[in-house]
């Protein structure tokens, strides 16, 4: 029997420290979660007594079910924060780490940088960037590399929605270039 | 039988060469989706859907569950080679496969995982099979209580089962009830929730949603962890199938047993992970040498990759004859099926044969196609996850956003997306979970239609939820269903007074 029992092995340099400090715990955002969302509730739950959230003639009115609805939702959310409130002992291991905090930026970022250039530079060149500057700057990855897996991917996303399937998207300065 | 001449049709519908490549392509694409990090069932349906919007309904569907399938199979390879379970349902399968690998049998491992996939799958499609139209006969003659109160036991059972702290399934759920009402409300005309906006009057998209929700936050959530991978790559010979394969009879109660476990979570929602840790813990506790399990045991491998892909492919049951999806993925099969404008429920039967029937066919050619497949190319798949993460992410992130926009040709949503995106990392890591939220989005508005027509119906009394004997039962088994912990705690308590000598 022929087994090749080559291992595959990938590093991770930039892997975030196990030592780092704790940004804040899960408590913290915990509570923090549960008022946006007793806020949310309440919101909603205004909104649709405007709306209309009691019965008439044909029956339930549009506000009713949504009504109900955030009341629940804003009843579970202040069960939550009393219930983290009452123990101090509840979830207070780390939400995120310094370190980590600082990877999930690293594309969260870049993530809101390609959605605002979206608008102005269209679908293909903004990926074409995103990916040259991720592969670059976050991977460290040799420039010739990055562009061409870079170009290569916008190309294929650019045949297989424009092209094969007819997925039109906005495409910013270089429209009249594709032709499409 | 009508069913059989049924599905041959069915089949008819899908050997054309056009179907056998977008079925190929769906698979090669799903195995890649299950494979890599940060990706998993759920989102690479979500993501890929758009693709699927200029074609067929029967082409679509097609090519969206073979998706599915590749997922199912990918899974397997990453928990194997690399002791990474690139889903919560293949973890139980790491117990025993990364040790055969680790002791030079890790084609036998992948060999056993995909074979016992695809034993697993077939159990549950000839369930579907044959179970399938039956209850959707039988589901037309629901009316709008009956349907409310299956609904309702659908979201009890989420609250009442899950594992996660009850508030919180909670308000996922009433989270997702509410932005599905947002937008227009159809019964009555009027807006609501939209709060003069006209973005969203349209409503919140839930493929938007989902997309944000399973693929933003996964890339979030992976991004922190450390990514060095060690694993082993893995040939699988002919030889290596053939000594598998004649291996199998020896294990068949294993394999029916978790079948059937697999096929009775499935339809319950949430049940592909418990079947597989279920699956496996019936095979340990069963076995005579219970010592040898999660040391390289190829039976380890069997019990849970069978229980999970029958209950993978069960949770399509419900959603097929009823219109409740069984499972996340499921959620956006349904959400696929509204945008090509069928109405999932009994009706898909009566009213769309041809293409409920070559669905239910493709999960067996699927299934077939899919197994040789990953059996012959499982080396070139172990070796995607070379490719380092960095260029992997802002792939994963573009095709999110064309996803996304895809959609309804709207900026809105990819805006909406990133802003899931978060939401959906930061509920998972406080235990929130988004299972619930999801299937509420996708069933908001049926749900409430319901209710309404059934209130309407009975002058607002409540008491349509207990008029005739099946939404009685139905409804009150879902309230049973949402107090089942105080219910098991008092059952047990009792027992236990019951009992004091023994225990």
């Amino acid at each position: 029997m022929s087994k090749s029992e080559m291992e595959i092995v990938v590093e991770d340099p930039t892997a975030p420290d196990d030592a780092s400090p704790a940004v804040t715990s899960k408590r913290t955002i915990d509570m923090i979660v549960s008022v946006l969302l007793l806020a949310f509730a309440a919101l909603l739950a205004w909104d649709n007594w405007k709306t209309g959230a009691s019965w008439d003639s044909s029956g339930p009115q549009a506000g009713y079910f949504p009504f109900y609805l955030s009341l629940i939702l804003g009843g579970a959310a202040l069960f939550g924060l009393v219930k983290t409130l009452m123990d101090p002992a509840i979830e207070s291991e780390a939400f995120v780490t310094r370190d980590q905090l600082k990877r999930v930026m690293t594309v969260l970022v870049p993530t809101f940088l390609f959605c605002l250039a979206l608008k102005w530079l269209g679908i293909y060149l903004s990926s074409f960037l995103l990916i040259v500057g991720f592969m670059r700057l976050v991977g460290k990855i040799s420039l010739w590399k990055s562009l061409l897996t870079a170009f290569i991917f916008a190309a294929t996303m650019f045949v297989v929605f424009d092209v094969a399937f007819d997925v039109i998207m906005p495409k910013g300065p270089i429209e009249a270039l594709l032709g499409r | 039988m009508e069913a059989l001449s049924l599905l041959m049709q069915g089949f008819s519908v899908l050997l054309t060469w056009k179907i056998l490549a977008l079925m190929m392509v769906g698979l090669v694409l799903g195995v890649f989706v299950g494979v890599l990090p940060g990706l998993g069932g759920p989102n690479g349906v979500a993501i890929l859907l758009p693709l699927t919007f200029t074609m067929d309904p029967t082409s679509a569907i097609v090519m969206l569950s073979c998706i599915y399938w590749g997922a199912l199979f990918g899974g397997a390879i990453t928990s194997i080679l690399f002791n990474i379970p690139g889903e919560a349902w293949s973890v139980a399968t790491t117990f025993d496969g990364y040790p055969m690998a680790q002791q030079g049998k890790a084609a036998e491992a992948l060999t056993a995982a995909f074979t016992s996939s695809f034993i697993g799958s077939f159990a549950a499609v000839l369930l579907i099979t044959f179970l399938a139209p039956a209850i959707s006969t039988f589901a037309l003659k629901f009316g709008p209580p009956e349907f409310f109160a299956v609904y309702l036991l659908t979201f009890c059972s989420f609250v009442g089962l899950g594992r996660e702290a009850k508030h919180k399934t909670i308000i996922s759920m009433a989270l997702g009830l509410l932005l599905a009402g947002i937008g227009l409300d159809t019964v009555s005309g009027q807006l609501r929730m939209t709060f003069g906006s006209s973005d969203l009057l349209r409503g919140v998209n839930f493929l938007v949603a989902v997309i944000g929700l399973f693929g933003i936050s996964e890339i979030l959530l992976t991004m922190e962890e450390r990514l060095a991978l060690r694993g082993h790559s893995a040939k699988i010979t002919l030889r290596t199938v053939w000594n598998v394969w004649t291996d199998l009879p020896r294990y068949w109660v294993t394999l029916l047993r978790s079948s059937v476990i697999g096929c009775w979570l499935g339809i319950t929602p949430g049940g592909a992970i418990a079947a597989s840790f279920m699956g496996y813990n019936l095979a340990k506790r069963f076995s005579k040498d219970k010592e040898s399990f999660g040391k390289g045991r190829i039976e380890g491998v069997f019990a849970p990759e069978t229980a999970a892909h029958a209950s993978g492919t069960a949770a399509l049951l419900p959603m097929l004859a009823l219109g409740i999806p069984g499972s996340g993925t499921a959620a956006i099969l349904l959400g696929g099926l509204m945008v090509w404008g069928l109405n999932p429920g009994p009706l898909l039967f009566v009213e769309h044969k041809d293409f409920v029937w070559g669905l239910i066919a493709s999960m067996y050619l699927g299934n077939i196609v899919g197994l040789i497949l990953v059996l012959s190319t499982v080396p070139v798949f172990a070796a995607v996850l070379r490719v380092p993460f960095s260029a992997i992410a802002p792939m994963i992130i573009v095709s999110c956003a064309i996803g996304a926009f895809a959609i309804q040709n709207a900026m809105f949503d990819i805006w909406l997306m990133l802003l899931f995106g978060v939401v959906g990392y930061v509920f998972k890591k406080i235990g929130i979970p988004l299972a619930p939220l999801t299937l509420a989005l996708v069933l908001g508005n049926r749900a409430e239609d319901a209710f309404r027509l059934a209130m309407i119906g009975a002058e607002g009394s409540l008491k349509v939820f207990w008029s005739n004997f099946l939404v009685g039962s139905i409804t009150t088994l879902a309230i049973i269903l949402l107090f089942w912990p105080i219910i098991d705690r008092i059952i047990a308590s009792i027992g236990r007074a019951r009992e004091p000598a023994r225990a």
